[in-house]
């Protein structure tokens, strides 16, 4: 039995006739413990798969079943990093772990919660800035008060949604390896949303690409058999990685291409010529 | 070698635009050092205020001789020659029984300024030596169980003031009171918006005056049998009906508009009801609910002057009403003379909203 798993899941916005498919016939499984990518274009329906599964929307069919139970609702269980970090902007850094801390172990007492508050922030290196607000902080920073968030709830599985899609290149590197490093330690299951090939060859156990919408649906799977930890450097020399790099590059192109030939209709342009002003 | 010495010329120049850049920013944090900035902020808004003060003067005067002029006429149509020319002697040598009634000069209105500081002055010397003489008499009534004697002299112009800040300030209070929990309810639901909207659209352009009438039809028969003063009451609840529609509706558009991420973070979270309203929907629709008090609050101290002029309650109100009623020669300027005070003491009102405003936003620049 797959930890996570998606059966026919179709998702709908609108009614009758402006009815947009969005995602249609979805089937994946997560097995415990893996750490799964899903690659796609913008647009394609990434966040609507991502919030399927966390439980903030409800499939029009199919089933989302999560440790073998159909999803209702969000859970503390999976913990989600969000696109845009989503941090309130009124609450100080620790205010803003402290609050899914409370909620996560309402029993604990207050000092207890002020030792796990600091000791995500600790994680994430933000110690120095636990007292100031969100609009202080970088970008990464921001990121990083976010994955401290998701997981100070101690989730048994993290959803992250494109989490480092606004950052710049050099931010992007350190985090994709600061939430690795802390990914390995417990290895909880992960699912990674995100629209950067690299960055999935880089993380995941395995990439899925997500053909665009409307009805978007899931391609076939490329399994990423390198060992970690991952070097960067050493990744470019990989003849496996570069392989399945093209592969899913090439995947993802052709898809693309699809997409344009589709929409290649020609139109008839009426014949015009400029008129003259001079005469 | 050329090369190198290029690149370190392109950086210099670079070193000292970016010093450029830093320097005139340096001036525009520090005024002081800056000339130009001082002209601006404090050379401009004094001959502002000259040119306006001139202008008047001019405009009082011109306005005083067409009046002092028509006056003369009328003397001469009416009673002849002799008549006109003793008016108009009268006039020239500033005889208070025959001055022009007109828009007072600025020179006029100063001086009302200090006749009703130098009042005042008066009238609370006067309460004082009240308050001393009958202590020890009121000291006895109050053991023999009768109520004090109290101070029944007319007020002075600084006590309408606060007379007026009184009833603006139980006014806000009622519309804060009414308005926010009433938004914060509509605006968590759908349902209850749409129920609503057709009270809000139709009570809100209703004229202060009309609010002031409805109060009074029900006030005057809940007070029928006590016999308080219930003047003060009427205004206060006219001023915050009137002025609670601007945070009623700021604050349901503020809860109904809270950003789509915050609600996902606190589903996420799972935060119970109660919670998600106190802990993500309110703190971020305080700015706009801190908006709206502040549109409230001004808007209750414009009405008030209506309100308490109409309502026979003491305040600025009545006093404007009183001195026009009054018609002696120096009302009109005391007239003028409280309408800047009314300007003045609702713009500092509306800085302290201001204030208060940008200390619960989180989003500092959003309001100036």
């Amino acid at each position: 039995m797959a930890y996570l798993e998606l059966n026919n899941v179709c998702k709908t916005y609108g009614e009758g006739v402006h009815a947009t498919e969005v995602l249609s016939d979805i089937n994946l499984s997560i097995e415990e413990g893996e750490f799964v990518a899903i690659v796609g274009f913008t647009g394609s329906g990434k966040t609507t798969l991502v919030n399927l599964i966390n439980g903030l929307l409800k499939p029009t069919g199919g089933e989302i079943l999560f440790k073998g139970k159909a999803v209702s609702g969000t859970s503390h269980e999976r913990g989600v990093i969000f696109q845009n970090y989503s941090l309130l902007p009124w609450l100080t850094v620790g205010q803003n772990v402290s609050m899914a801390v409370r909620e996560a172990f309402p029993n604990e007492k207050r000092k207890a919660v002020k030792e796990r508050v600091a000791q995500y922030v600790e994680m994430v290196g933000l110690t120095p800035a636990i007292s100031k607000r969100p609009k202080e902080l970088s970008g990464g920073m921001r990121q990083r008060v976010a994955v401290a968030r998701a997981l100070s709830m101690n989730p048994e599985m993290i959803i992250m949604d494109e989490p480092l899609g606004a950052l710049d290149a050099l931010t992007r590197g350190n985090l994709q390896d600061e939430i690795l490093k802390i990914w390995s330690k417990d290895r909880r299951t992960a699912l990674l949303i995100t629209n950067d090939v690299d960055e999935g060859l880089y993380m995941a156990d395995r990439i899925i690409p997500l053909r665009p919408g409307p009805r978007a649906t899931l391609g076939p799977e490329f399994k990423i058999d390198i060992e970690r930890p991952r070097d960067k450097t050493e990744l470019n020399d990989n003849p496996f990685y570069k392989k399945t790099r093209n592969a899913i590059i090439e995947y993802l192109m052709s898809i693309g291409e699809e997409r344009k030939t589709v929409s290649g209709k020609v139109y008839a342009l009426p014949e015009l010529s400029p008129k003259s002003f001079v005469a | 070698m050329k090369q190198s010495v290029t690149v370190s010329k392109t950086a210099d120049l670079k070193v000292s635009s970016a010093l450029k850049i830093l320097v005139s920013r340096l001036n525009i944090k520090a005024p002081k050092f800056n000339p130009n900035t001082i002209f601006k902020k404090v050379v401009v808004p004094i001959l502002s205020i000259l040119l306006f003060i001139g202008l008047w003067h001019v405009g009082a005067r011109s306005l005083y001789n067409i009046e002092a002029d028509f006056k003369i006429e009328k003397a001469l149509a009416d009673q002849g020659q002799a008549a006109a020319d003793s008016m108009a002697a009268c006039i020239a040598s500033g005889d208070i029984s025959c001055q022009p009634n007109t828009l007072p000069s600025p020179a006029q209105v100063w001086d009302s300024f200090n006749t009703l500081i130098a009042d005042h002055q008066v009238i609370s010397a006067d309460k004082l030596a009240f308050k001393d003489k009958t202590a020890a008499l009121n000291e006895k009534r109050i053991a023999e169980g009768k109520d004090p004697i109290t101070y029944t002299g007319r007020p002075s112009f600084v006590d309408q003031i606060f007379t007026s800040l009184k009833t603006v300030f139980a006014g806000f209070l009622l519309a804060f009171m009414i308005a926010v929990p009433i938004g914060i309810v509509i605006g968590l639901s759908q349902t209850l918006r749409n129920s609503f909207n057709w009270l809000i659209q139709v009570f809100k352009p209703v004229s202060p005056v009309v609010w002031l009438l409805l109060v009074f039809m029900i006030v005057k028969t809940m007070t029928k049998d006590s016999n308080q003063d219930s003047a003060f009451i009427i205004s206060f609840i006219s001023v915050g009906l009137c002025a609670m529609w601007a945070t009623l509706v700021n604050t349901a558009m503020g809860v109904s508009s809270v950003d789509k991420d915050y609600i996902n973070v606190a589903k996420v979270l799972k935060l119970k009801p109660l919670q998600k309203v106190f802990k993500v929907i309110l703190p971020s629709s305080l700015p706009l609910i801190f908006t709206g008090l502040r549109i409230t609050l001004s808007v209750a101290w414009m009405v008030l002057i209506a309100i308490e002029l109409l309502a026979q309650s003491p305040g600025l109100g009545s006093f404007v009403w009183e001195e026009f009623q009054n018609g002696a020669n120096d009302s009109n300027s005391k007239i003028i003379v409280a309408m800047f005070v009314i300007g003045i003491i609702g713009f500092l009102l509306d800085r302290i909203m201001l204030t208060i405003q940008n200390m619960v936003s989180f989003n500092k620049n959003a309001a100036t």
